[in-house]
């Protein structure tokens, strides 16, 4: 497996962290694992509403001083 | 002092300008020098594409000389750069000319790929050309009825046109007097209608009033031109008589040759706008990974920010000022009607409801571009 590939998309508004995971997933390989940074209250049910949606696997998601650390594998 | 400029598009030309006449007494003293490259000898206002797409302007009236528009103390040469030499502080041009530098700031932009999705090239229009927003205005002027589906690639620059393009479709279908003969689908990446959730807020009533339809989470996986079929990577499907695309965008060939950020998006300090391990490289505009809106807006408030802390440092050796994330997007509701967003880093937008006025400032804005892009507005 590869190492985690950060995704710092705190304090943005647009193009906003779902679609910065989404860039990002899609320049990834199947087996590499993301971990979204967001400040976006929403994230912490939008980014596993669409992981799970296409297909990929949430490994962790969580809220830390004010920020949602949300890690994913890409799956297909 | 020499500073080097790459790419005159709206971010390399303003950063230009606002250095030569802050640094006029410099220049002409002799210590500083400022060199503009670009791939062009002209420059384009993107955003008339979508005008041009609804036949609403020409594409000659989207261009200037680029020497026009620059101050007459700038080097401007029309040869774009092969190979960037970081460490030796220098570039090599497709010419073969090396320009070496004291400050370089990297302003070379974005550029689509439609053919990172398959099909898309063949069976899709968009508005991203010159060429295709000229077909795109043919195809719409011959279609008379059926699915008109909207798709949006990742990541995409000024993510304020797929709305303003939804928006021009059910006006100009209407004045065609054809839009209950005309179903508008709308398709979006993520789990509401627009990335910025007020915009979202406000336009869902907008495409529920104007019934155009909408599916969220469908990020376009393929595209099959020959039975005119749209498909998401989430497993879903759209049959469309005309698929317009806004297409994916990457980094320019260049940056991706050179093994300067993944994707052609160079990794960029959100505050200094300096390029990671490279503190006299500076970057703006699309060409940075910063998560900031791809648009002419963003390069504008960037390159502002690029040059004063340029030519602070030339005057009193430190940088002034941080990037604070500002951008102000205008958006066409209509083709008679606009409103705007404006935010940064740590404030959201405040929409305010579309007014008449404001899409006649976007109309005056449209020509004030060219005064802007000089480095004086």
């Amino acid at each position: 497996m590869s190492d985690t590939k950060i995704v710092d998309a705190r304090d943005t508004f647009c193009p906003g962290p779902l679609m910065e995971l989404i860039t990002h997933m899609k320049r990834s390989n199947v087996g590499d694992t993301l971990e979204l940074l967001s400040t976006d209250e929403g994230s912490g049910a939008d980014v596993p509403e669409w992981v799970n949606k296409v297909g990929h696997e949430i490994l962790s998601n969580e809220k830390v001083d004010g920020v949602w650390h949300i890690k994913i594998r890409k799956v297909k | 002092m020499r500073i080097l400029v790459v790419g005159g598009g709206t971010g390399g030309t303003i950063v230009a300008n606002n250095l030569a006449r802050r640094l006029s007494a410099e220049i002409r003293a002799r210590k500083v020098r400022i060199t503009l490259l670009s791939a062009s000898d002209k420059h384009m206002y993107q955003p008339g594409l979508l005008y041009v797409a609804f036949g609403q302007m020409t594409p000659d009236q989207l261009y200037r000389d680029q020497a026009s528009l620059l101050e007459g103390s700038i080097n401007f040469h029309v040869d774009p750069v092969k190979k960037f030499e970081l460490d030796q502080n220098k570039v090599v041009t497709e010419s073969g000319k090396v320009h070496d530098y004291d400050i370089l700031v990297i302003a070379t932009g974005s550029r689509i790929v439609p053919e990172d999705i398959p099909g898309m090239v063949k069976g899709a229009d968009t508005f991203y050309t010159e060429a295709s927003a000229v077909k795109m205005f043919k195809r719409l002027r011959e279609i008379q009825e059926g699915t008109v589906a909207v798709v949006v690639g990742v990541p995409h620059k000024c993510p304020i046109a797929p709305v303003e393009l939804v928006f021009g479709l059910h006006d100009y279908f209407k004045a065609r007097g054809i839009r209950d003969k005309i179903k508008i689908k709308y398709h979006y990446p993520i789990g509401r209608i627009h990335t910025i959730k007020e915009v979202a807020t406000w336009a869902k009533p907008e495409f529920d009033r104007m019934g155009i339809e909408y599916e969220t989470l469908f990020n376009v996986s393929e595209v099959d031109a020959e039975n005119k079929v749209v498909r998401s990577e989430e497993g879903t499907e759209t049959h469309y008589e005309m698929l317009i695309a806004i297409p994916p965008h990457r980094g320019m060939e260049v940056i991706e040759r050179n093994n300067m950020g993944e994707g052609g998006w160079i990794p960029t300090d959100r505050f200094k706008l300096t390029m990671t391990g490279h503190d006299n490289v500076y970057v703006l505009g699309d060409t940075t990974n910063l998560p900031v809106s791809k648009t002419g807006s963003a390069a504008h408030f960037e390159a502002e920010v690029v040059s004063e802390n340029i030519a602070s440092i030339i005057k009193i050796g430190t940088p002034v000022r941080d990037y604070d994330g500002k951008v102000y997007c205008f958006i066409e509701t209509g083709h008679d009607s606009a409103t705007y967003a404006m935010f940064n880093y740590q404030n959201p937008p405040d929409l305010k409801p579309p007014s008449k006025p404001m899409h006649w400032f976007k109309m005056a804005y449209n020509q004030m571009y060219w005064t802007s892009v000089r480095g004086l507005l």
